[in-house]
């Protein structure tokens, strides 16, 4: 699976796509690899202000629970209703199966953010072999 | 629960360590053991569940340790460790049963094989193996027999499903159809002669675990056999995931959850598997003193009403947020498709239809006391 190069990706395995004024957020493939079948997604409602860095949500899978990090600042414009009845469409395709929608605070956030070449070493480095 | 204990030298592999790698299975440290946890090649921890619920899955459970019994007074001793009555066992029978402390909480829970005239196998957990087998030669020793602790000598394959009695008459001249369930026979295994098999398990479904010699080409060709003559039955590899929620479905319980040295037999309903007019054994004095003081926990099984699921160590509230207990195991049960635990709260509590709240992330979740297990199988007559 490839990291789509017009993406942005955390540390903790979230991906945000921007236009410069808003951005769509979700969680990596290699995230719904390693958490392995996803059935249960908890989100924020429309109009909670999420702050780069901080959790904003949580992805449970079988055996575990896992915070979900905002990759940038901004009030959430629209939240994927299908995941809360459908959270294993995450597993099936984690770059389209977006989690919410947001109007960015601070485009600038980004800039800090890893670009899919420098995630995918990432990830590689934290596989560790 | 997961912690390795600072005497054990070094993570411990089964004999088919490489072979779950070889399968691309995602591995996990548990109770001091490098194990499989799921194999996405199987296509994950619910689909390995839902094989074993419809058709037969198979599981690595070397982890797993045994000690044997054997002389003259092996059935003495054994009645004196264990709480239930393994006078009523017949040669090749098996029952469910447990070792207790003098408080009447557990040491483990156990599964007594009797193998022959004056011989017992006890299948014990992987984490309280030592533990286990320093207690029962401590509790034994005015006893006239033989104790054993033959953990590393078996390779323990669980053939688990509607499907297993199937696959596994495939590979063995032993006529499975006549061995009931907790029930062992003997048999000869891929070509191994005299392989015990046992129609036991841990999923709450028919099935069948036979023990062959801890080698790893033995071991590795059995697995390979089992699999190959399971192609026509859909047989997956199923990891300790899937094992986890296939016993929680069926309420089967789990050391350090549900049952521990601080809970004791009537906490954990486990009444019927405890055979009070057994004149005497470890921890019975207590468990007649905790019976007539009553019970002041007792372990139900909860289904989420709200959207949410509970998790192990998770806090149980009243309606009003107070805190009156506690989850043992809680997951999304995948043949279920519901989200299910188990925990211990006070008796007022217990009964069913009952709400109550779980913590989740800072947030009471309603919950409702419903009737364990949560699964059954469909029994054939």
């Amino acid at each position: 699976m490839s990291y789509p190069t017009d993406f942005r990706y955390t540390k903790e395995h979230e991906w945000i796509k921007s236009d410069g004024k808003s951005a769509t957020i979700g969680i990596t493939n290699h995230a719904q690899e390693s958490l392995g079948d996803i059935v249960f997604v908890e989100l924020p409602k429309v109009g909670t202000e999420l702050a780069a860095g901080k959790t904003f949500g949580s992805v449970e899978s079988v055996k575990a629970v896992s915070d979900l990090y905002a990759p940038a600042s901004g009030a959430v414009t629209e939240v994927n209703a299908e995941l809360a009845t459908a959270p294993e469409k995450i597993n099936k395709d984690a770059h389209t199966a977006w989690m919410v929608k947001i109007v960015l605070k601070n485009p600038g956030e980004l800039n800090s953010l890893l670009s899919a070449a420098d995630y995918e070493k990432f990830v590689a480095e934290e596989g560790g072999h | 629960m997961s912690v390795v204990e600072a005497t054990t030298p070094a993570i411990r592999k089964t004999a088919l360590n490489v072979l779950h790698r070889q399968m691309g299975a995602k591995m996990v440290e548990f109770n001091g053991w490098d194990m499989p946890v799921e194999y996405p090649s199987s296509g994950g921890i619910i689909a390995e569940h839902n094989a074993v619920r419809t058709g037969v899955g198979i599981f690595d459970v070397s982890h797993m340790g045994d000690i044997r019994l054997q002389g003259p007074e092996a059935l003495a001793a054994v009645q004196h460790i264990s709480m239930n009555d393994a006078s009523r066992l017949a040669v090749g029978q098996a029952q469910y049963s447990a070792l207790l402390y003098s408080q009447g909480t557990f040491v483990d829970d156990v599964i007594v094989h009797r193998l022959g005239e004056d011989d017992y196998l006890l299948v014990i957990n992987a984490g309280t193996r030592e533990r286990d087998f320093n207690w029962v030669r401590d509790n034994t020793r005015q006893f006239n027999c033989k104790v054993e602790n033959l953990s590393d000598d078996f390779t323990q394959i669980a053939i688990q499903g509607p499907k297993g009695v199937d696959l596994l008459q495939k590979l063995t001249d032993a006529n499975l159809s006549v061995v009931k369930f907790y029930w062992v026979t003997r048999g000869t295994v891929c070509g191994l002669k005299n392989t015990l098999i046992a129609r036991t398990g841990y999923t709450a479904e028919d099935g069948f675990e036979i023990y062959i010699p801890a080698d790893e080409s033995t071991s590795a060709m059995v697995w390979n056999r089992v699999l190959e003559a399971g192609k026509e039955f859909g047989v997956v590899a199923c990891g300790l995931g899937a094992r986890n929620t296939l016993r929680l479905e069926g309420k089967l319980p789990l050391y350090g959850h549900e049952i521990s040295d601080t809970i004791n037999v009537w906490e954990a309903g486990l009444d019927r598997f405890c055979k009070m007019e057994k004149p005497e054994f470890v921890g019975r004095a207590a468990l007649e003193r905790a019976k007539t003081e009553g019970l002041k926990r007792t372990l139900v099984g909860l289904e989420m009403v709200e959207r949410g699921i509970a998790r192990d160590g998770y806090k149980v509230q009243d309606d009003h947020g107070h805190e009156i207990g506690y989850v043992t195991s809680g997951s999304f049960a995948p043949f279920l498709k519901k989200n299910i635990a188990l925990a211990y709260v006070p008796p007022g509590f217990a009964n069913i239809g009952s709400t109550v709240k779980v913590e989740i992330r800072s947030q009471g979740v309603k919950a409702q006391v419903v009737p364990t297990p949560f699964y059954k199988r469909p029994r054939k007559n």
